[in-house]
C-alpha cells in the first residue's frame, strides 16, 4: 500500500515535470531565456563564437567530436597522474593506463561504467574535475545531439541544425548546474557528506578496533550522477551506500532525478514540432515499456529465489539477496529498473543477485536500446531512430510515402536509421562472442554456465548502451576488459550520434508534407502501440538467443548452475 | 501487318497464371540462378549463398536432414526468382503482342520539291515529312502538317473506333504502327529511331530498363540492415552455444538465418514492383517511371477538368418554365417541336426531358413542316409549320426576333434568364411568332456518382480542383453541385501552371490531365502529369504517364494504383517481420535442448523434435513465397478510406496475422513431416 502511493507520488512529479521542465528546456534551446547571459557570453566570447552562430550537421558533429576528444584526454591525464596532484588526502597512486583509459572513456560516453572501486581508486580532484566535470558535460552533450535532432524535424528547408557549443552551455548553466545545485542542498540535510576533509578515522575504544570511514564530496557528485543519468557512484557500493543515498526520501528523489530530463524531452520534442500529442505519443510508448519491464522484475523478485522455492521454503518478503533492508523489493526493483531504463546504471541494490528473470528485466530494458525513457537526450534521439523505422514499415500500408512528424522518410532517412539501430545489437554481439571464445575473457568469469554467460552478456550490454550498470560477478579490471569495454562504450555512444546526426541534418533540409487525411497520424495510440512492437521485436530479434542462453537458460534449469 | 483489335487494351485480360507465362517463367527461374543475377537481391543472395554452403556441408557430412535442409533452400530461392519471372512474364507477354504490331514499314518520303521516295521506317529521322493515305502504317510519331484522316489506334489504345486527327490544334500527333483509314495527311516525324513511342511502351511493360523507385530502393536498404543484422546473430551463436558445451551444426546455422532474414519480402519485393507497373498498364495508363507511379499515391491534388471529368461536357434540359400566362406543359410541347429536327445534344435532350416530364411523345412530323437549322449569324434553330413559326435560341437572339415582328419581350424573362444564368445553367428563350412562350434550362449535368468519388478521394485526404474555362459564377454553382473541394475558373494555361506551383509550395503533390500543347508546362510541372494519348505530342512529353483512352476521370484509378503498390511493399514487408517471432520459437529451443533440456518449455508448439522444428521453419519460410506471389501480383485489396482506418485494417491483417499464421504454419507442417514419418 505504502509503496503504490508512493508509485502514484512518483507518477505526480513526474507529470508536473513532464509539463514544466519540458516547456522549460524549450525555452532555454529556444534561446527565449536570458538571465545568465553573464555566464554564458563571457563563454562564447572566449571560443570565439557568435551568439546565435548556427551549425550544419556536420559541423555541429565536429565540434562534439573535437569536444569529445579533448574530454577523454583530459580525463585520462587527470586520472593517470592523480598520485602527482593536489586534493588527495587518501595518498591513492597514479590510476594504472588502460584502468584510466577505460574510465576516462566510460564517463565521456555518459556511460559510467565503472571498473574500479571508487572510494579507494579516485583522488578527490579525479572524482570532482575529471569525474564529476564529465558528469556534467557529457550529459549535456546528449541533450544538445536530442536537441539537434528534434530540431531536424522541427526545421525545415534548413541547413543548419543549431550550435554544439551553445547547447552544450546552455545545457550545463541553465539545466543541469541550477538543478544540481539545489537537490545537493537537500541531499546534505538528508545527511549526504560533502567535505573535503578526506576519511575519518575513528578509534573504536570499546572494540579495540580502528577504524577508516571514507567520505568525501559526495552529495554534489550523487545529483549530477542520477540527473545525468551517468551513474558512477562515489562508493562502490553506488545507491546502496547509505552516504550515497542516506534515506527513503533520497531513495525516492534519486528515482526522480534519473527520469526527469529524459521524461521532459519528450513534452520538448512535442513543443518544438508543434504538436505536444506527438511527443505524448512517445512518452507513452516509453511508459508501456517502462511500466511492462518493471512489472516483469517485479514479479520475478517478488516470487523470490526460485532455487530457494523449490526446496520448500517460501519467502513472504521475495529476493531479498543483495537489496538494502531499508528499501525491500519494491524500491529495490523500481530504482534498478529505473536506473537500467534511463542508461544510469546506478544501483541501490546487487543485480548480480536478482533472479535471472530479475536480471532478464533489468538486461531487457537495455537490450531494446535505451529508450524507455532512455538516457538523458540520448533515450529522446535513439526512440525518434524506432520512430523513423516503425512509421516506414507500418507507414507504408496507409499507401504513401512514409512521414513522420510531416517528414518524408526516404532513403537517406533509413540509411542513417539503420545504422543507428544496427551499431548496438552488432557490438554486443560480436564483443560478448569474442570473449567467451577467448581464454582470457572466460577466465574473468566467477560463475559458469549460463549464469556466467549473462554476466558476460549483461557487461556488453551495459556498455554498449552507455549504460554502466553493472551485473558484477566479473573481475573486468583488466587490460582485455579495459580495452573491449572502452570499445563498447564508444561505438555505443558515437555510432549512433553520428547517423543520428546525420539523419537530423537530413530532415532539416527537407519540406514539410501537409497532413490530410491520408496521413498515417502519429499522434496516435495506434502508433504508440506499432512503437512499442517494433522496438520489443526488434530487440527480441536481436537477443533472444543470447538470452535463452543465459538467463531464461538459468530460470528453467531452476537454479542448477547457481 | 498484323492490327489485332482487341477490347481491352494493350493488356488484354490474362488470368494470373496464365498457362504460358506459367511454364515460361519456370524456366526462367532457374535461368536466373546465376549468381550475377542473384547478386541484385542481397536478401536472397544471401540465401543463396547459404544453400551452396549446406550443399558443400551435406556432401561432407552427408544427412538426410542437411541435403533436406539444402533442397529445401534451394527452393526458397527458385520461389524468389519464380515470382519475378512470373511478373515479368506478364509484361512480356504484353510486349509481344505489341511487338507484333510493329511491322516493318516503308515510309512515303516527301523530299523537296514534293517529290516522294519510299524508304524504310526505320531510317526516318526527325524533321522528315511523310505521306500516308488510306490503309498505309504510319511508320513513325509525329504531327500532321496538312490534312485531316481517320486513324484506326487499336494497336496502342485497344479502342476499335477509329479516331480522326487533323493538322493544327490539340489533336495533330499521331503514332507509329497505327494506320490511316481514310483521307491523306502529310506527316512530321518526331521521333528518333527505336525510340518511338511503341519502343518505349514496349520497353516500359517488359520491365527491361525497370529502375528501382524510390521508396523501393529505400525499403531494400531496410531489408539489407535487417539482414545484416541477422549475421552476428547466427555467428556469436556459434560462440554462445560453444560456451554452453553444446555445438550447432552448420547446416542449421544457415537455416536459422534464413528464417530470420526477411526473405519473404525480399523475394516478393521487385514482383510486386513490377506488377505496380503492370497494373497501370492493365488500365491503359503507361507510367514513364515507377517514380510516378509511387508519386500517384502520394498525391494530395488532384486538377480535374471540368467538362468530360465532373460533368458529361453537354448542356442538358432540365426544365422547362413558361412566361405570359403559358403553361409549363404547353411550353415544353413547343419547345419539343422546336427541337424534333434539332440532332445536337441539347436538342435531342428537349426532346427526351418533354417525354420524361409531360409524357408528350407523338412522333409524327407533318408534311407541312419546315425545320429551320440552327446558324451561327442567326444562333435560333426552329421550325415553320404552315404560318406559325416556332424559334428557340440564346436570350438575346431570340428577343430581337420577336422585337423585330414587333412583338413586346415581358419583363419576366429577363429575370428567369438571369436566374437560370446566376444557377451556372444556360437560358435558351422559345418564341412562337410575337409572342415569347418561356425558357428551357439547359443545364450541364454533373456526372452520376462524382460527388460520393470526391467524397471518397476527401476521405483519403485528397483535394479535388475543378478547372474550367466558365466565368466564376458558372463554376461556382457546378463545383459546389459536384462537391469539389476547390475550382479555378476562366482558367488559362498560366493560372493553372501558377495553381500547381502554389499547392506544391505547400509541400502538396499535385496530379492533373491535359491534352493540349498549352498544357505542357503545367504537366512538366504536375507531380502527375497525365496526358491524353489523343493530345499533342508536346503535351505527351511533357507529362509522366500516357493515358491510351484519354479518359480524364483515369486520375482516380491511377492514384488508386499507386497507393495499392504502397501498401501491398508495406503489408508484406510487416508481415515478413512478423513471421519471425514463431520462427524462433520453433528452432531456439530446437538449437539447445541438448545442452538445456529444460528450454523445452520455449517449444510452446511441441513440435516433435529439434530436427523436425528446424524443418517445418525453413520449408514454412520456403512455402510462404508461393502462397503470397498471387497477393504480391494482384496487390493488397485498396478501399478508399481515411489513412487510420487503412492502417487499423492492415496491421490487423499483415501484423498481428504475421504474428499468429506461422506458429500455425509451422505446426501443420510438424505434424505433416511427423504423420509421414520422414521423421
Amino acid at each position: 500500500m505504502r509503496f503504490a502511493i508512493e508509485v502514484i507520488v512518483l507518477l505526480v512529479v513526474l507529470g508536473l515535470i513532464w509539463r514544466y521542465l519540458g516547456s522549460y528546456l524549450t525555452a532555454v534551446f529556444m534561446g527565449r531565456v536570458h538571465f545568465l547571459d553573464w555566464i554564458e557570453l563571457p563563454l562564447l566570447g572566449l571560443l570565439g563564437i557568435q551568439p546565435g552562430a548556427e551549425q550544419s550537421w556536420r559541423r555541429y558533429l565536429r565540434s562534439l567530436l573535437v569536444f569529445s576528444f579533448v574530454s577523454l584526454v583530459l580525463t585520462y591525464l587527470l586520472l593517470a597522474l592523480q598520485g602527482h596532484l593536489p586534493l588527495n588526502p587518501e595518498h591513492l597512486g597514479d590510476v594504472t593506463p588502460s584502468l584510466a583509459f577505460n574510465t576516462a572513456v566510460s564517463f565521456v560516453t555518459n556511460t559510467d561504467w565503472q571498473n574500479y572501486a571508487g572510494g579507494t581508486t579516485m583522488s578527490y580532484l579525479s572524482q570532482m574535475v575529471a569525474l564529476a566535470t564529465q558528469n556534467f558535460v557529457s550529459a549535456a552533450v546528449g541533450l544538445a545531439v536530442a536537441i539537434a535532432v528534434i530540431r531536424g524535424f522541427a526545421r525545415k528547408r534548413s541547413n543548419t541544425l543549431g550550435n554544439f557549443w551553445i547547447d552544450t552551455i546552455r545545457g550545463v548553466f541553465y539545466v543541469l548546474l541550477p538543478v544540481s545545485i539545489v537537490m545537493t542542498l537537500v541531499f546534505v540535510w538528508q545527511g549526504a557528506p560533502q567535505t573535503l576533509l578526506g576519511p575519518a578515522h575513528i578509534h573504536d575504544v570499546l572494540n579495540g578496533v580502528h577504524q577508516t570511514i571514507l567520505r568525501g564530496p559526495v552529495a554534489s557528485q550523487e545529483v549530477i550522477k542520477q540527473l545525468g543519468t551517468n551513474g558512477g557512484g562515489f562508493f562502490n557500493a553506488n545507491s546502496a551506500h547509505p552516504f550515497e543515498n542516506p534515506t527513503g526520501f533520497t531513495n525516492f528523489l534519486e528515482i526522480v532525478l534519473l527520469l526527469c530530463v529524459p521524461v521532459a524531452l519528450t513534452y520538448t520534442f512535442g513543443k518544438m514540432v508543434g504538436n505536444i500529442k506527438e511527443g505524448v505519443a512517445v512518452l507513452m510508448a516509453m511508459i508501456i515499456l517502462f511500466a511492462g519491464t518493471f512489472a516483469f522484475t517485479l514479479a520475478a523478485e517478488k516470487g523470490g529465489n526460485p532455487a530457494v522455492r523449490a526446496a520448500g521454503i517460501t519467502s513472504i518478503r521475495g529476493n531479498m539477496v543483495g537489496k538494502e533492508s531499508r528499501f525491500g523489493v519494491d524500491n529495490s526493483v523500481l530504482f534498478n529498473v529505473a536506473s537500467t531504463q534511463t542508461s544510469t546504471g546506478s544501483v541501490n541494490s546487487s543485480a548480480d543477485s536478482y533472479t535471472p528473470i530479475g536480471g532478464l528485466g533489468m538486461l531487457a530494458g537495455m537490450m531494446y536500446g535505451e529508450v524507455s525513457p532512455g538516457g538523458i537526450g540520448s533515450g529522446m534521439y535513439t526512440i525518434l531512430i524506432f520512430a523513423i523505422l516503425t512509421v516506414f514499415i507500418a507507414g507504408l500500408m496507409v499507401g504513401r510515402t512514409p512521414e513522420y512528424v510531416r517528414k518524408k522518410i526516404q532513403k537517406t532517412e533509413i540509411i542513417w536509421a539503420s545504422i543507428g539501430v544496427l551499431v548496438m545489437p552488432i557490438t554486443v554481439l560480436v564483443l560478448t562472442a569474442i570473449t567467451v571464445a577467448l581464454p582470457d575473457g572466460r577466465a574473468a568469469i566467477l560463475n559458469h554456465g549460463p549464469h556466467g554467460f549473462s554476466e558476460i552478456l549483461y557487461a556488453f550490454t551495459s556498455q554498449g548502451n552507455n549504460n554502466g550498470s553493472a551485473f558484477a560477478g566479473i573481475s573486468s579490471n583488466t587490460g582485455y576488459f579495459n580495452i573491449t569495454g572502452a570499445i563498447a562504450m564508444l561505438i555505443g555512444r558515437f555510432g549512433v550520434i553520428i547517423p543520428v546526426l546525420a539523419l537530423a541534418g537530413s530532415l532539416a533540409a527537407k519540406e514539410e508534407v501537409p497532413v490530410t487525411a491520408g496521413t498515417f497520424l502519429t499522434a496516435t495510440p495506434m502508433f504508440t502501440g506499432l512503437l512499442v512492437g517494433v522496438i520489443l521485436l526488434i530487440g527480441a530479434l536481436n537477443f533472444f538467443p543470447a538470452v535463452a542462453l543465459g538467463p531464461i537458460a538459468e530460470a528453467v534449469s531452476h537454479g542448477r548452475f547457481f | 501487318m498484323a492490327t489485332s483489335v482487341r477490347t481491352k487494351g494493350v493488356a488484354g485480360s490474362k488470368p494470373l497464371f496464365d498457362r504460358d507465362i506459367l511454364s515460361a517463367a519456370i524456366r526462367s527461374s532457374f535461368v536466373k540462378l546465376d549468381p550475377r543475377v542473384q547478386v541484385r537481391n542481397p536478401v536472397m543472395f544471401v540465401v543463396y549463398l547459404g544453400t551452396v554452403v549446406t550443399l558443400v556441408a551435406s556432401i561432407i557430412h552427408t544427412s538426410l536432414f542437411s541435403w533436406m535442409v539444402t533442397i529445401v533452400l534451394a527452393f526458397t530461392v527458385l520461389f524468389a526468382n519464380f515470382a519475378e519471372a512470373m511478373a515479368e512474364g506478364r509484361g512480356k507477354a504484353q510486349a509481344d503482342t505489341l511487338r507484333r504490331t510493329r511491322t516493318e514499314t516503308e515510309a512515303r518520303r516527301l523530299g523537296p520539291d514534293d517529290i516522294e521516295e519510299v524508304v524504310p521506317a526505320n531510317q526516318l529521322k526527325t524533321g522528315d515529312l511523310v505521306v500516308c493515305e488510306a490503309n498505309d502504317v504510319i511508320p513513325s510519331d509525329g504531327e500532321i502538317v496538312d490534312g485531316v484522316a481517320s486513324v484506326d489506334e487499336s494497336a496502342i489504345t485497344g479502342e476499335s473506333a477509329p479516331v480522326i486527327r487533323e493538322a493544327g490544334g490539340d489533336r495533330s500527333s499521331v503514332t507509329g504502327g497505327t494506320m490511316v483509314l481514310s483521307d491523306r495527311i502529310v506527316i512530321k516525324i518526331t521521333a528518333t529511331p527505336g525510340n518511338s513511342f511503341l519502343d518505349r511502351m514496349i520497353s516500359l511493360v517488359e520491365g527491361a530498363n525497370r529502375k528501382k523507385t524510390p521508396n523501393e530502393v529505400a525499403l531494400s536498404i531496410l531489408l539489407i540492415a535487417l539482414t545484416v543484422i541477422f549475421v552476428p546473430v547466427v555467428v556469436s551463436l556459434e560462440y554462445f552455444a560453444h560456451f554452453s558445451h553444446t555445438g550447432i551444426a552448420i547446416v542449421t546455422l544457415v537455416a536459422l538465418l534464413v528464417c530470420l532474414i526477411p526473405t519473404t519480402i525480399g523475394a516478393l519485393l521487385s514482383a510486386i514492383g513490377i506488377a505496380g507497373m503492370d497494373r497501370m498498364v492493365q488500365k491503359n495508363v503507361l507510367a514513364m517511371s515507377g517514380r510516378a507511379v509511387e508519386a500517384a499515391g502520394d498525391v494530395s491534388t488532384l486538377l480535374l477538368d471540368k467538362t468530360g471529368t465532373i460533368t458529361f461536357g453537354n448542356r442538358m434540359a432540365s426544365r422547362f418554365v413558361g412566361v405570359g400566362g403559358t403553361s409549363n406543359e404547353e411550353m415544353a410541347r413547343v419547345a419539343r417541336l422546336a427541337s424534333m429536327a434539332d440532332e445536337t445534344p441539347e436538342g435531342r435532350s428537349i426532346v427526351v426531358l418533354a417525354k420524361n416530364e409531360y409524357g408528350i411523345r407523338d412522333n409524327e412530323v407533318g408534311t407541312d413542316y419546315e425545320f429551320v437549322p440552327f446558324s451561327a449569324t442567326t444562333r435560333m434553330s426552329g421550325v415553320n409549320i404552315n404560318d406559325t413559326q416556332i424559334r428557340k435560341g440564346a436570350t438575346e437572339a431570340v428577343k430581337r426576333w420577336v422585337v423585330d415582328q414587333g412583338g413586346e419581350v415581358p419583363s419576366e424573362v429577363d429575370d428567369l434568364t438571369k436566374e437560370i444564368a446566376n444557377a451556372g445553367s444556360t437560358p435558351l428563350v422559345v418564341a412562337q411568332n410575337k409572342r415569347v412562350l418561356g425558357v428551357v434550362e439547359l443545364k450541364d449535368v454533373v456526372k452520376p456518382g462524382i460527388k460520393e468519388r470526391f467524397a471518397q478521394l476527401r476521405k483519403m485526404g485528397i483535394r479535388t480542383v475543378m478547372i474550367t474555362g466558365d466565368n466564376p459564377l458558372t463554376a461556382a454553382a457546378i463545383a459546389s453541385e459536384a462537391g469539389v473541394d476547390d475550382y479555378l475558373a476562366e482558367a488559362t494555361p498560366e493560372r493553372k501552371l501558377e495553381l500547381i506551383k502554389e499547392e506544391q509550395e505547400g509541400g502538396k503533390l499535385v496530379a492533373m490531365t491535359g491534352d493540349g500543347t498549352n498544357d505542357a508546362p503545367a504537366l512538366a510541372q504536375a507531380d502527375v502529369g497525365v496526358a491524353m494519348n489523343s493530345g499533342t505530342v508536346a503535351a505527351k512529353e511533357a507529362g509522366n504517364m500516357v493515358d491510351l483512352d484519354s479518359s480524364p476521370t483515369k486520375l482516380i484509378e491511377i492514384v488508386e494504383v499507386g497507393k495499392q503498390l504502397l501498401i501491398t511493399r508495406g503489408a508484406l514487408t510487416t508481415f515478413s517481420i512478423a513471421n519471425d517471432l514463431a520462427k524462433y520459437f520453433a528452432i531456439i529451443p530446437a538449437l539447445f535442448i541438448a545442452a538445456y533440456p529444460q528450454l523445452k518449455v520455449l517449444n510452446i508448439m511441441h513440435l516433435h523434435s529439434p530436427i523436425t522444428a528446424i524443418l517445418s521453419a525453413v520449408i514454412f519460410n520456403a512455402l510462404i513465397i508461393i502462397v503470397l506471389i498471387p497477393l504480391a501480383l494482384r496487390g493488397v485489396k485498396f478501399r478508399p478510406a481515411a489513412a487510420g482506418e487503412i492502417i487499423r485494417r492492415n496491421v490487423f491483417i499483415y501484423g498481428v496475422g504475421g504474428v499468429i499464421l506461422p506458429f500455425v504454419g509451422i505446426k501443420l507442417i510438424d505434424i505433416l513431416l511427423t504423420v509421414t514419418r520422414l521423421y
